[in-house]
């Protein structure tokens, strides 16, 4: 026999407090209403109430309105049948197709006991030289792409997912616009890999506390992938709409903001969730790339800063490039020193001239007179820009390597780049005097 | 004493009890599956009990049934801590994955120590003596150290020696000595003993003035802002800047005797880095694997919240232990804010009224009297011990004018504030020299350090004014400060992490590269053409820089230095 319960006492934002017993903390319910069926999770038990916070928002519900538990937490299918499928924010199929039977799996497991993971030391080759000089990423490394509105945030995170070569990819969209749903779907069709692919999309037009869901179901079938042995590629869109939904559930339950609004366990919360990228110790791993919009270009906004302090490092978006300065692999130790033996003198080499190259620029702008040494700088940052950052620029690893050299020797004399004489004398493209 | 859930919020749940309640006591929530989930009352009112949990409250209903204890939440102590991967809780991780696989499980608890090991106890008192908690009974070796089996610092008042067994083998939890006390009453010691992580254990004659420089071979600290054995300091700075590679290096390299690792709520992957390096690290100083002297407490990020908080205080708590037996402590917690973060979370559910940034009211008399359980004690056998706390400060949106930050700079005895714009430009380690303090003395005069930091500042200055007035409105003179300054910031502050040389550098090799560098900041070089001046730094700046990754006893090292001498004779103009 199924139970409801009916005595709603209080709806308000995306909560709604029914009175209720024997129900457990964070369980599963289905919301009932004229507009039809949702899910909603327990976020509160107080003697016989319990707050839900409900999906698909609380329009037109009504204070008789039917709230069955499940008795359970949230849980996914899970079986190889999800593969080139796609779903919506509440994991209901939404290409058409029929529902997955499968063994269902918890979403928002416990975490990994760290004994359990492994140094990560794969190399993931992107053709992207800002990426794979500077910033290499690592297999079951977590990052974020730090970028404002209108940079072409999606299609470097399709692009990254395409070279990168995983098993399974799987992408969670959060407030996606319809179109940017369609180039995805797109450019994994053209790349081949829709069939190793599967998305839960929450869109834009969808009620916005739904999208809280698509990080954990992405994870969780990831996890189970990765389980198996698989290295598995979570591609997140944007962390940003799911942190505002975070807020807006933080605000109706009355929770003191920390910061701008959002709730104090804002890092908490973004944690569980990026942490789940894992080098499994006797298993597959999972990577994780999220795209984080920072709001007004601010990185100290509470979102990307709270990324930034769980991520492991960050890649920059602005003017259409990868920015040298602040975009951090920091992974890239673990694998730029079995490259090549002049990897890091260069990773080190070219951003610190190019650091002084912005000094110069700064310089001149202002009107001073530029000495041999600006000019140098000058002449090597026109290059350095156009020949290493430029994102059309696609080329493997050690091509991009020799191509530094080439610019370096252009532009400077060898103890002016300040590399070490041992790898100067190895790599230095023309005669040395 | 039992009671029933009346309400759950987050990692909170209100108990409802009619028996007696002891603020700070443990508890245990039972599942209706029956597991029992560890919890601690934090706030009593009337019947009331508010407990903080320390596992996911998932499946926690109303009306589930409490159990409360008298006993705070406590760590075990004794030999066989070195070397342990803990949780915030002290349950050893590699045994839970032993037993539960790749993923944590909610009311799993395994005793901190090994309790089949047996340990070679020697006794170093026989029946008739006159003892006191603290004091010494025997000992028994741990790996490189001589770990001392003590009367339980929780027993209160002078008792004689009625017992000690003879040299053998024997478990944490064999009998090793029987005290009797002033009324006559016997009472039974074993190797373990428990202490509860909120109370500082200190059982010492006094607290001494830290002033040993503590050498952790990274040289902008020991040569600028240095720390001392039982000092304390912190490392604020925004994310990515260099926090934790600094503590990795520190944990390495830190001329301690033991090191203890708490990484709180930062992330799973750099403890891992930890704990499969350090078996393999051999410490040159011993001659043993650097595992044999660490332990790690790893509650991540995405490990419960509550466990989190306590899991800094479990640190301590063994760092304490260390240091009764003598020896040279190292706590090193990454990161402060996650643990004042969790005080914030656990605050808002409580419903107190918040302060800035909704942290509680209390957040700096918790985080000082955190920092209070550092100090050097001369211990009741006259000897020394020293516990020094080292944590990182992650402030949001790096901005250190905020709570964390402050209430940790007014109790610490230096501050290694790292910068966004060094780490931007990879001037590694990135501490920022002209913020930055320490009122400890280190391995090089005060004198010498004064001098130095004045250049940096002078530096400084003249960079700046040069953004306005331009390089060709700035003296020869002025230009040369810049120059130097930034001479010695590439030669000496910068550091190399990951170079096995230029890494990790002893403090004679340091007195010695100062010195030399001193000489150079010394010469007047009279330069007349800017170009000409710039070039010729830039070559000392390479020479300097190869001598850094020479090492010590090789030939490039003394053919660098010939040429460094060189080019001080001729003040730069022909090496
Ligand atoms: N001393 C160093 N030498 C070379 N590289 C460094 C050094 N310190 C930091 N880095 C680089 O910066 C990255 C970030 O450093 P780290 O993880 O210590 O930052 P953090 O301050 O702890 O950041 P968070 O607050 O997010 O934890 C490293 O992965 C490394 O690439
Ligand atoms: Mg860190």
């Amino acid at each position: 026999m199924r139970k409801y319960y009916d005595d709603i006492s209080r709806i308000a934002g995306n909560v709604v407090t029914v009175k209720a017993g024997g129900v457990g903390y964070d369980e599963l319910a289905v919301l009932t209403s004229d507009r039809g069926e949702s899910l909603a999770q327990v976020i509160r038990l107080e003697s016989n109430s319990v707050s839900l916070q409900v999906f698909a928002g609380t329009q037109g519900v009504a204070n008789n309105d039917r709230v069955r538990f499940m008795h359970k937490p949230m849980q996914v299918p899970f079986s190889d049948a999800l593969l080139g499928r796609v779903f919506d924010g509440s994991g209901r199929p939404r290409d058409g197709r029929g529902v997955v039977e499968a063994d269902m799996v918890d979403i928002g497991s416990p975490a990994v006991n760290p004994v359990k993971r492994r140094m990560p030391d794969k190399m993931v080759q992107t053709g992207i030289p800002m990426i794979d000089i500077f910033n290499s990423l690592v297999e079951s490394q977590k990052l974020p792409i730090f970028s404002v509105a209108g940079e072409p945030y999606n299609e470097l995170l399709a692009r990254v997912g395409l070279q990168a070569n995983a098993d399974i990819i799987i992408l969670g969209g959060m407030g996606l616009r319809h179109d940017d749903y369609l180039k995805f779907r797109n450019a994994f069709e053209e790349g081949g890999v829709l069939g190793r692919a599967i998305m839960f999309i929450h869109t834009a037009a969808d009620p916005v506390v739904e999208c809280l869901l698509v990080p954990d179901l992405c994870l969780a079938v990831g996890e189970q992938f990765a389980l198996q042995g698989k290295s598995v590629l979570v591609l997140l869109t944007d962390m940003t709409a799911f942190s505002d939904a975070l807020k807006e559930i933080a605000i109706v339950m009355e929770q003191i903001p920390s910061n701008r609004g959002y709730p104090g366990d804002l890092y908490t919360q973004l944690a569980k969730r990026y942490e789940k990228a894992v080098d499994f110790d006797g298993a597959g791993s999972m990577t994780v790339l999220a795209c984080v919009t920072m709001p007004g270009d601010d990185v100290t906004h509470p979102v990307p800063d709270n990324t930034g302090y769980i991520t492991e490092g960050q890649f920059y978006l602005r003017n259409g490039r990868i920015e040298p300065f602040g975009s951090l692999s920091r992974l890239k130790q673990q694998v730029n020193g079995k490259t090549r033996d002049d990897h890091r003198a260069i990773m080190d080499a070219c951003i610190q001239l190019y650091a002084l190259c912005r000094e110069s620029r700064e310089k001149r702008d202002m009107g001073f007179e530029m000495s041999e040494w600006d000019t140098k700088l000058l002449a090597y940052g026109a290059l350095f820009e156009d020949k290493i950052m430029d994102l059309s620029v696609n080329i493997p690893l050690f091509e991009a390597l020799d191509r530094c050299w080439t610019i370096l020797a252009d532009c400077f004399e060898p103890a002016e780049t300040g590399i070490r004489r041992a790898i100067i004398e190895k790599h230095w493209p023309k005669p040395l005097t | 004493m039992t009671g029933k859930i009346v309400a759950v919020h987050g990692n909170l749940v209100i108990a409802e009890t009619d028996d007696r309640v002891v603020q700070n006591s443990v508890g245990y929530c039972v599942r209706s599956d029956d597991v029992r989930l560890l919890a601690e009352v934090v706030r009593v009112r009337g019947r009331l009990a508010d407990m903080q949990v320390f596992e996911d409250t998932r499946g926690l209903k109303v009306g589930d049934a409490v159990e409360l204890r008298r006993e705070m939440l406590s760590v075990v102590l004794g030999p066989g801590l070195l070397g342990q991967i803990y949780d915030g809780l002290q349950n050893p991780l590699p045994k839970l994955a032993e037993q539960v696989g790749f993923f944590l499980k909610p009311g799993t608890y395994i005793h901190g120590l090994l309790p089949d090991t047996k340990w070679a106890f020697t006794p170093g008192v026989g029946p008739g003596a006159s003892v006191q908690r603290g004091d010494v009974l025997g000992s028994v070796p741990e790996g490189i150290f001589k770990h001392q089996i003590m009367v339980p610092f929780s027993w209160q008042g002078s008792f004689t020696v009625e017992k000690v067994v003879p040299a053998g083998d024997y478990t944490i939890d064999d009998e090793i000595a029987v005290l009797k006390d002033d009324a006559g009453r016997s009472h039974s010691v074993r190797m373990q003993q428990e202490w509860p992580v909120k109370v500082p254990l200190n059982v010492s004659r006094r607290r001494l003035m830290p002033t040993d420089p503590l050498v952790t071979r990274v040289r902008i600290i020991d040569s600028m802002f240095p720390i001392v054995r039982g000092g304390t300091y912190c490392i604020p700075g925004p994310f990515g800047a260099g926090k934790t590679v600094l503590q990795q290096i520190t944990s390495r390299y830190a001329e301690v005797d033991v090191v203890i690792v708490a990484a709180c709520g930062e992330r799973a992957g750099e403890v891992v880095e930890t704990l499969r390096e350090f078996p393999q690290l051999i410490d040159p100083r011993t001659g043993r694997s650097l595992m044999e002297r660490t332990i790690i407490i790893c509650n991540t990020s995405a490990m419960p919240v509550a466990a989190r908080e306590a899991s800094v205080y479990t640190a301590a708590t063994l760092g304490e232990y260390y240091r009764q037996m003598g020896l040279h402590v190292l706590l090193l917690a990454d990161s402060t804010s996650r643990w004042a973060q969790a005080m914030r979370e656990l605050s808002g559910r409580l419903e107190e009224i918040p302060g800035e940034e909704a942290f509680p009211a209390y957040l700096e008399s918790r985080i000082a009297a955190f920092y209070e359980r550092g100090g050097a004690l001369e211990l009741r056998s006259g000897e020394i011990g020293t516990l020094t706390i080292g944590g990182t400060v992650s402030p949001a949106g790096g901005n250190f004018e905020e709570p964390v930050t402050q209430g940790t700079l007014k109790v610490v005895g230096a501050f290694h504030g790292l910068s966004r714009a060094r780490s931007d430009a990879r001037r590694y380690p990135a501490i920022d020299p002209l913020d930055s303090w320490s009122k400890y003395t280190g391995i090089i005069e005060p004198a010498k350090v004064a001098k130095v930091h004045e250049l940096l500042i002078r530096g400084n200055e003249v960079r700046q004014m040069m953004t306005v007035v331009g390089e060709e409105g700035t003296s020869a003179e002025d230009f040369t400060v810049a120059l130097k300054a930034d001479f010695f910031d590439n030669c000496y502050l910068q550091q190399n992490a990951f170079d096995d040389v230029d890494g990790a550098t002893p403090a004679e090799r340091q007195q010695f590269v100062f010195n030399k560098i001193l000489e150079v900041l010394d010469l007047e070089f009279g330069f007349e053409d800017k170009n000409l001046a710039r070039q010729t730094m830039v070559r000392g700046t390479d020479l300097f820089r190869n001598w850094n990754y020479a090492a010590s006893d090789s030939d490039e090292y003394r053919q660098l230095l010939e040429r460094i001498d060189r080019f001080i004779a001729t003040k730069g103009r022909d090496e």
